[in-house]
């Protein structure tokens, strides 16, 4: 009771990356507040699931595995996570604010109501008051993320519904094995008990998931384009300058929202987020919900005409100037001066 | 056979356009500097109620929103493009809703309008980009939902079943539901068409009351109020709390389960950094440097 609640996102049978962070990340949350970190796992061939998280620090994993849970389908994970939070009564609940999780928290939030905050940033414990009805509650969960097009930043609370409930996305928390020989506590239940048959009514007809074709998240080195490339032809330079740094290129929302860059190649918030030893920002003024998906890099080097960009803050190097004239010049010096 | 569809649709500041106007001097948001735009996916949305209207003949496109009287405006827009009707849920008892006290007032909307077969909206909106709001709605009205759609591929009218091909991580899935269900549709999906100039004739005069009320305030007369008696369908409903039987308790403010506890102006730490030119003496150096340091290389 009164637990902190990951649910793990499965892929067949492998857990993302994702819910490994989280549980990372749920495993200290439980800490601060003294109680225990439970999962849930829901699809189907689960045998061994338990090896894949109980090394992050899991007490309690939930397994639900029958036919029919895998490929996910709202409704049935609804009624597992629905029906399982009534009689466990979590205090949190985490998932990725992937397009499983972003499916999946609103019904539940909804159906429990409970509040629900997407694509966090960041997730801490503190205390919070109500000066109008003169309360103060403590160990509340602080969900923080940019809004309003991130000229602020939020911090959200649940004061009086249970779960607090958090969408996060892949990246933004660190994964971290806490003991490779953890014991926690695996429960199979019966599904039957908490999906009932009529909640199997979407079919899943026809399915592709592709390998991603890049490695942005891992990337040592990364490329990104702004609005200010002014093209998808332009964002070619930088495809250049990769293949000769063995970088991969990325971009703000602003580019991906003009079609000058793959939607998947997203930076920010609302996209990757990354951990590069170099960054070059090439033509971002930096919103924050760009800079929330690349503040961590080591080396940031910003490339922009304007010189009063907000990237150009945090920026190690500041190139005033057009990207077009100093992109090619890196190229040229790399060659030049690399063995 | 025939479909009735509704469209949810918002109003939202246009946040993609931020200028630097946008900020106050005291830093926070100027509201009023960001023009007020019909939330982009949901057009994407309205685009495939237009389409299932085109391929069902007789099918009917209602749009529902929430907001201030000036949100009329999506409505209209919606009218313009193809929608058949509208309505607008105002109210202050509506104000400072979270995502669910929101999804509570469009589900008593919908439950108010009475016939559905789908009901479609945008993944997100861009405001907030919560994606919260479609599948909140689906429970509330016990409906099935499909999230992230690209395309409806088809509606079965016979067997009450659809076709949706949507979005996964790292791919694409086709999947079936039945009917009634709630619909989000992605951005990339296919763009909405243009206005059709004969529906711009048609309903350009088209007023909520709270818009009426704006141009009669200081005793002006409502131009070409006589319009207004005789076609009804220049009148855009109006619904309060009230209206629709909602509970005041689960709008707004009070139905929120989220508070903000803080709101705190972006003001980056601030590093020490190098400023260079973009002359071919500064990059080189600078490539010279990485290298030496063995940052790239």
């Amino acid at each position: 009771m009164n637990n902190v609640y990951v649910y793990l996102e499965l892929e067949g049978q492998t857990v993302a990356d994702v819910s490994l962070e989280l549980l990372t990340k749920g495993r200290k949350l439980a800490n601060q507040l003294g109680c225990q970190l439970e999962a849930v796992a829901v699809g189907s061939g689960l045998d061994g699931v338990e090896k894949q998280v109980m090394p992050y620090g899991v007490d309690t994993l939930h397994v639900f595995d029958a036919e029919g849970l895998f490929p996910y389908t709202s409704l049935p994970h609804t009624s597992v996570l629905v029906n399982l939070f009534k009689e466990e009564k979590p205090q949190i609940c985490l998932m990725g604010a992937t397009v499983i999780g972003r499916d999946l928290g609103p019904r539940v939030s909804s159906a429990l109501f409970s509040g629900l905050t997407a694509d966090c940033t960041s997730l801490e414990i503190g205390e919070y008051e109500d000066k109008k009805a003169g309360k103060v509650y403590e160990n509340l969960l602080y969900q923080i993320r940019p809004a309003f097009g991130g000229n602020i930043v939020a911090t959200i609370v649940n004061p009086d519904n249970r779960p607090q409930m958090a969408t996060v996305r892949e990246g933004v928390m660190k994964k971290e094995i806490l003991d490779p020989n953890y014991k926690g506590e695996v429960i199979r239940h019966d599904v039957a008990k908490y999906v009932p048959e009529t909640d199997y009514v979407v079919k899943v007809i026809d399915r592709h998931v592709e390998k991603a074709k890049h490695n942005l998240k891992g990337a040592p080195i990364v490329i990104a384009g702004g609005y200010g490339m002014g093209s998808k032809e332009g964002f070619d330079m930088l495809f250049d300058l990769a293949k000769e740094l063995h970088a991969e290129v990325g971009a703000s929302r602003a580019a991906v929202d003009a079609g000058f860059c793959d939607h998947d190649r997203q930076i920010g918030q609302t996209g990757v987020t990354v951990r590069p030893k170099l960054y070059i920002a090439c033509g971002i003024s930096g919103q924050i919900q760009h800079i929330a998906g690349m503040q961590e890099a080591g080396i940031i080097i910003s490339i922009n005409n304007d010189p009063n960009a907000p990237i150009n803050t945090i920026a190690d190097y500041v190139i005033n100037g057009t990207v077009e004239e100093v992109v090619p010049k890196m190229i040229k010096y790399y060659k030049q001066n690399s063995k | 056979m025939s479909l009735k569809i509704v469209v949810l649709a918002k109003q939202v500041p246009d946040t993609r356009n931020v200028g630097k106007d946008a900020m106050t001097a005291e830093g926070t948001v100027n509201r009023a500097a960001l023009p007020a735009i019909f939330n982009p996916e949901d057009l994407n949305a309205l685009e495939q109620a237009l389409r299932l209207k085109d391929a069902h003949p007789g099918s009917t496109i209602t749009i529902l929103t929430m907001g201030p009287g000036r949100a009329a405006e999506v409505i209209r827009e919606g009218l313009f493009r193809g929608a058949d009707n509208g309505y607008l849920l105002t109210d202050r008892a509506f104000a400072g809703a979270d995502t669910l006290a929101t999804s509570y007032a469009l589900a008593t909307a919908i439950k108010k309008i009475g016939e559905y077969d789908i009901i479609i909206g945008g993944r997100q909106a861009i405001d907030g980009d919560t994606a919260q709001v479609g599948p909140q709605v689906a429970e509330k009205l016990g409906l099935t939902q499909i999230t992230y759609a690209e395309e409806i591929l088809d509606v079965n009218l016979a067997d009450k079943r659809i076709t949706v091909k949507r979005h996964i991580d790292g791919g694409v899935e086709t999947v079936e539901g039945p009917l009634p269900i709630v619909i989000t549709v992605n951005g990339s999906a296919a763009p909405c068409r243009p206005r059709n100039a004969k529906l711009v004739m048609k309903y350009k005069r088209a007023l909520g009351a709270q818009e009426k009320a704006a141009i009669t305030k200081d005793g002006a007369a409502l131009p070409y109020a006589e319009l207004y008696d005789k076609n009804a369908y220049l009148n855009i409903t109006e619904w309060s709390v009230a209206d629709v039987d909602g509970d005041l308790k689960q709008c707004g403010l009070s139905g929120s389960p989220t508070k903000v506890k803080a709101i705190r102006n972006i003001s980056f730490q601030a590093k020490e950094s190098k400023t260079l030119s973009g002359s071919d003496a500064d990059i080189e150096g600078l490539i010279v440097e990485l290298l030496e340091n063995h940052t790239i290389g």
